[in-house]
């Protein structure tokens, strides 16, 4: 590991203000990502700035029609005090695994944006919105490549604000060797309509408009059967091939949906 | 860096790299080799201590992200005595393992899902344990033995 500097900031202000005095330098929230990427020499930044530990990214509250859930709230925390939010629970709780749960965090995996991550598949399946220090960006449009996020470098994710709705469902293809899924699929019915949301499947998490108008004449699996994917443009690789993908993403609405509360 | 931290009930003061992993920080400069290095990456779950009472990788967490918490290894589970907790009593009257290479980060696991598991379902269990591997014992030794932690803990709270 390249040596760096180590900063715990007590205040978003402090953290963004040291992250934009030093352009090497990175966020570091739960680390289950950064630190693994640190010890395989895939990054070398000049410091990292710990918020994991910034009131302002913890916990968890209602604020109206909305669940607001701080950035640096671990996995683990969400899957046992988000139940009152239909599906995210579900998800936090099959992430990864036990230890992964402990430590890692939802503003971590958002702002990694990792294909595979799975908070992303709730956040755009429930039409989240992203606060940061600076705005607030709707879930549609935070995802933009894989790894890439609408972000600026010095930006830092504080809370998400997840709208609550009618009830809403997560299923998954789980790798069984990582953990990670394969493919994840999300669905909700808001009090805008139906949303669906796909994750591990795409270059970047993505919703599927033809299955959420099929939902708006009827949220039940019923309302899918015969709708199929294109594998064009999704993830091919040693894990699953993109026709397998394709085929996993239409199986997995049908049960996510019939998994919703 | 001088981190201050708590590492099995005792008070310690340390001068760190910033770039130091918690789990080489307690081998190499502790003398607590009890907590293992399996893969180094997240994967293998050898090298899972407790970080306040919950159960981590210590490859995937830096020194000084302990700073002011509560570290407990497998040295810190036994009694000052040498007295067995029950579930180390529960992997040896089980024979949950074989090699040892995977054990102490098999008791930390299983230590945490003995205190936040419900029941002491079989495919709780299994699932709890994706991220710790055994190369030798086949599994189910090792859950049973911590199905008798969680069902001695439901009987302690009933
Ligand atoms: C063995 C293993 C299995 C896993 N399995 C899964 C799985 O099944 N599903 C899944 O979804 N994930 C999985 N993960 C990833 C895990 O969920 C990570 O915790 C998560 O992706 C990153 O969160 P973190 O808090 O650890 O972030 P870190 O590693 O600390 O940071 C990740 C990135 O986000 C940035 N960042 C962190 N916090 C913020 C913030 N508040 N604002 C802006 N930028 C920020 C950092 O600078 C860094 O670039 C797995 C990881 C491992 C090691
Ligand atoms: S050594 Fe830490 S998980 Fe393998
Ligand atoms: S007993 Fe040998 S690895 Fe588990």
């Amino acid at each position: 590991m390249t040596p760096f500097a180590y900063h715990r900031p007590a205040t978003v202000a402090e953290a963004v203000l040291l992250r934009w005095r030093e352009p090497a330098s990175a966020f570091l929230a739960g680390g289950q990502t950064l630190i693994g990427t640190l010890t395989a020499g895939g990054a070398h930044p000049s410091a990292l700035i710990d918020v994991a530990r910034i009131p302002d990214l913890a916990g968890i509250r209602d604020e109206g029609g909305r669940l607001v859930v701080g950035a640096a709230a671990t996995h683990a925390t969400i899957a046992r005090d988000a139940g009152s939010l239909p599906g995210l629970a579900a998800l936090a709780r099959v992430i990864g695994d036990l230890q992964i749960r402990n430590m890692g965090t939802l503003g971590g995996s958002l702002a990694n944006n990792d294909p595979a991550g799975e908070h992303a598949a709730a956040a755009l399946g429930l039409g989240a919105d992203i606060r940061t220090d600076r705005r607030t960006l709707p879930a549609d449009s935070f995802f933009t490549g894989p790894f890439r996020t609408a972000l600026d470098p010095d930006e830092l994710v504080v809370a998400i604000a997840y709208p609550r709705p009618r009830r809403a469902g997560y299923a998954k293809m789980r790798d069984p060797a990582s953990g990670y899924p394969v493919v994840g699929v999300f669905a909700a019915e808001t009090a805008d309509g139906p949303r669906v949301a796909v994750i591990g499947a795409g270059p970047r998490p993505f919703r599927l408009p033809a299955f959420e108008r099929a939902l708006a004449a009827g949220f039940g699996p019923d309302a899918l059967a015969g709708l199929t994917v294109s594998a064009q443009g999704l993830r091919d690789s040693l894990h699953a091939s993109a026709q397998y993908r394709a085929h996993l993403i239409a199986v997995l609405a049908r049960r996510a949906v019939a998994a919703a509360k | 860096m001088r981190i201050a931290l708590d590492i099995n009930g005792r008070s310690i003061e340390a001068e760190v790299e910033a770039a130091t992993l918690l789990v080489a920080f307690l081998r190499e400069h502790m003398g607590l080799t009890g907590t293992h290095v399996g893969c180094d990456s997240g994967q293998c779950g050898a090298c899972t201590i407790h970080l306040d009472g919950r159960a981590v990788k210590a490859c995937l967490v830096l020194a000084v992200q302990a700073d002011g918490r509560r570290v407990t290894t497998i040295e810190g589970v036994a009694a000052p005595d040498g007295a067995l907790h029950p579930l180390q009593e529960a992997f040896r009257d089980h024979h949950a393992l074989q090699c040892g290479f995977c054990t102490p980060g098999m008791v930390m696991t299983g230590l945490d899902l003995a205190e936040t598991l419900e029941t002491p379902d079989e495919w709780a269990i299994r699932a709890g344990l994706s991220g710790t591997l055994c190369r030798c014992t086949g599994y189910t030794p090792i859950v049973e033995a911590i199905a008798d932690a969680v069902a001695a803990r439901r009987e302690r709270k009933a």
